[in-house]
């Protein structure tokens, strides 16, 4: 007897992914899925979809879904929170909508410790309105909007997320992680996970930000834009845990 | 049925909670900052939450949240805020949520000042936000009628899946009067079936959401909201007709200007002229079919629009009466009211154009 030892997650809608060959949402979207199986909590979840590559994320997750004005998904999510406090809420945004237009949404909700859970995808650009400059776009980056590359002299430096987050008393758990390699899709797998379970234990504010590839608009083959994740974002956008208030470790 | 002296600003939030609303998302602007410090007290004492947000922006989306959660949830503010807040109110639209939003008008445009004003009727009415869209507008003149108009928004919200905008202003939110709280009774937010609440399992996922990338899909929705909107304007338009039967001036005004013009209306009747008034309550739907209908029931020969700007609604009375009769307008703006003399002087010179047979 043939044994299935690997299918869709239950939670990730049996649906066509609207995104581009090689970008790495559909990685994260199945990382999400999963942790939402493990925990067996789909039917007490509801998502947040943000503006950007990922607006159709409500058509992806099986949970229930609401989607939210461009930068305001952490906001959306505290209204639903505050309603169903004993609902898990989670966002996923990326870096145009939560660390530009939503800078203030994403700061805030941390600082409040809302009882949320984000991932932020981080692929250095604005990705859905064809490849402009992000407020995580590199040093030097060629974008439609910084066509000679991003200079710190006139569009300034990138905003390292984690870094800031980590700052507020807030937020409880802080991880930066990537999906350029398998070794590093499963460390992400655990960071969502245990972002997730942060919530559940009524911890506070959970974020994981996950390096993410954008082959189209960087002009990479997938495998170029992965490499390009290991040899110039990881660099400036250090892995690891930047706080972990959670008390309990690894779950 | 006991009557308590309150002011607007607290009397909205106590109806709010009587109404079941349990969450109040807000942001500190004059004149309206004693609805979030009034929520702030009693919210927790009813086990409801008051929210202060880090901006009107974030209010108006965790409004969005809330709503889309299923609860009864209000924000409020004035004139700058809620031009903030268009963002947000044209997503509720767009998601058709339900939600009241209060606006305790002050004058403008800019940062404008802080006294009572009717700067956003056009706001209000005509443009809530981007794309075709409406609220309902209701407009009240008494701290009573908040109160009353209050559940009535809820209520009226939830059944056809709408964000209500309560328009008042600087006068109203400050001021005191008896009011009576209990006369609204106790009101249960109804079933909403199509929430983000969680699945449970129990049925298919639902999602609250205002993309709709195929325009075919997105006409179709659109129509589909013209059509509860056309409804709404047939059961839902509210107006007060004063001295109406035979009054050859009509001014119409609506909020705090019609108590001003109430006093003019009865002064200009000791006066031997038949004046009277259309008090308008619901801004959107209009009651244009009303107005024109008391026109040329009294046979209305001119008609005096009031307003505490410099001529918003003055259109849609032009409109309601087809430009069968000349309309006038008297405006104050910045913050300042119009006394009755002021009116009633208007209302005289209306008369005497009429009766030299001026146009």
């Amino acid at each position: 007897m043939a044994e299935l030892v690997f299918g869709r997650p239950k939670a990730l809608s049996d649906v066509p992914l609207t995104y581009c060959p090689g970008c790495t949402h559909g990685i994260v979207h199945r990382l999400v899925a999963e942790a939402i199986d493990q925990l067996g909590i789909e039917g007490k979840t509801v998502g947040i979809a943000p503006v950007g590559c990922s607006v159709f994320a409500y058509n992806f997750f099986e949970c229930d879904m609401v989607q939210a004005p461009h930068g305001r998904a952490p906001a959306v999510a505290t209204g639903v929170k505050r309603a169903l406090p004993d609902r898990v809420v989670f966002t996923y945004q990326g870096d145009g909508d939560l660390a530009a237009i939503g800078t203030a949404e994403t700061v805030h909700a941390g600082a409040r410790g809302e009882n949320i859970t984000v991932i932020f995808i981080n692929n250095a650009i604005y990705g859905m309105t064809g490849g402009q400059m992000a407020p995580t776009s590199l040093p030097g980056q060629v974008t439609t909007t910084s066509p000679y590359g991003r200079d710190k002299n006139i569009q300034g430096s990138p905003i390292r997320v984690c870094e800031m987050m980590a700052t507020l008393d807030g937020v409880a758990y802080a991880e930066r992680v990537s999906v350029d390699s398998p070794k590093n899709v499963l460390r992400a797998k655990k960071a969502i996970l245990k972002a997730f379970q942060t919530q559940l234990a009524g911890k506070g504010f959970s974020i994981v930000e996950v390096l993410s590839s954008c082959p189209t608009q960087w002009g990479k083959s997938p495998s170029e834009a992965l490499e390009w994740i290991r040899t110039e974002m990881i660099p400036y956008y250090p892995l690891g845990v930047y706080v972990d208030r959670t008390g309990g470790g690894e779950a | 049925m006991s009557k308590v002296l309150m002011k607007g600003n607290e009397a909205i939030a106590e109806a709010a909670i009587a109404c079941g609303c349990r969450l109040y998302f807000g942001y500190p602007i004059t004149p309206q900052t004693e609805v979030a410090e009034y929520m702030a007290k009693r919210m927790p004492k009813v086990g409801g939450l008051c929210l202060q947000a880090e901006s009107e922006i974030a209010a108006i989306n965790m409004v969005l949240g809330a709503s889309a959660a299923g609860a009864r949830v209000m924000t409020s503010s004035s004139s700058p805020g809620i031009a903030l807040k268009s963002e947000g109110i044209s997503y509720l639209v767009g998601s058709d949520l339900p939600c009241l939003i209060l606006n305790v008008q002050r004058g403008g445009p800019g940062l404008g000042g802080i006294q009572p004003a009717q700067s956003d009727y056009n706001l209000a009415v005509k443009s809530a936000g981007h794309g075709d869209s409406h609220m309902v507008v209701y407009a009240p003149s008494s701290i009573q009628e908040i109160v009353d108009l209050t559940a009535v928004a809820f209520d009226v919200g939830d059944r056809y899946r709408v964000p209500v905008m309560m328009l008042a202003d600087g006068a109203l939110g400050q001021m005191m009067e008896p009011v009576d709280i209990e006369s609204i009774g106790t009101r249960t937010p109804p079933e909403k079936p199509w929430a983000a609440r969680g699945h449970e399992g129990r049925r298919k996922k639902n999602i609250i959401n205002s993309l709709y990338i195929e325009p075919e899909e997105l006409e179709r929705l659109v129509m589909e909201r013209y059509e509860r909107y056309a409804k709404i304007a047939a059961e839902e338009t509210r107006w007060e007709e004063y001295r109406m039967d035979d009054a050859e001036i009509c001014v119409v005004a609506y909020g705090i200007t019609a108590r001003v013009c109430k006093t003019a209306v009865d002064a200009a009747r000791k006066k031997g002229i038949r004046a009277g008034m259309f008090r308008p309550i619901t801004l959107w739907p209009y009651p244009s079919a009303q107005l024109d209908a008391a026109c040329a029931r009294a046979g209305t020969r001119r008609v005096l629009v009031a307003e505490l700007n410099m001529g918003q609604m003055i259109d849609d009375v032009r409109l309601a009466i087809n430009c069968r009769l000349p309309v006038e307008f008297h405006g104050r703006t910045g913050g300042m009211l119009p006394s009755p003399d002021e009116i009633l002087a208007k209302i005289e010179s209306l008369d005497a154009a009429e009766k030299e047979g001026k146009n």
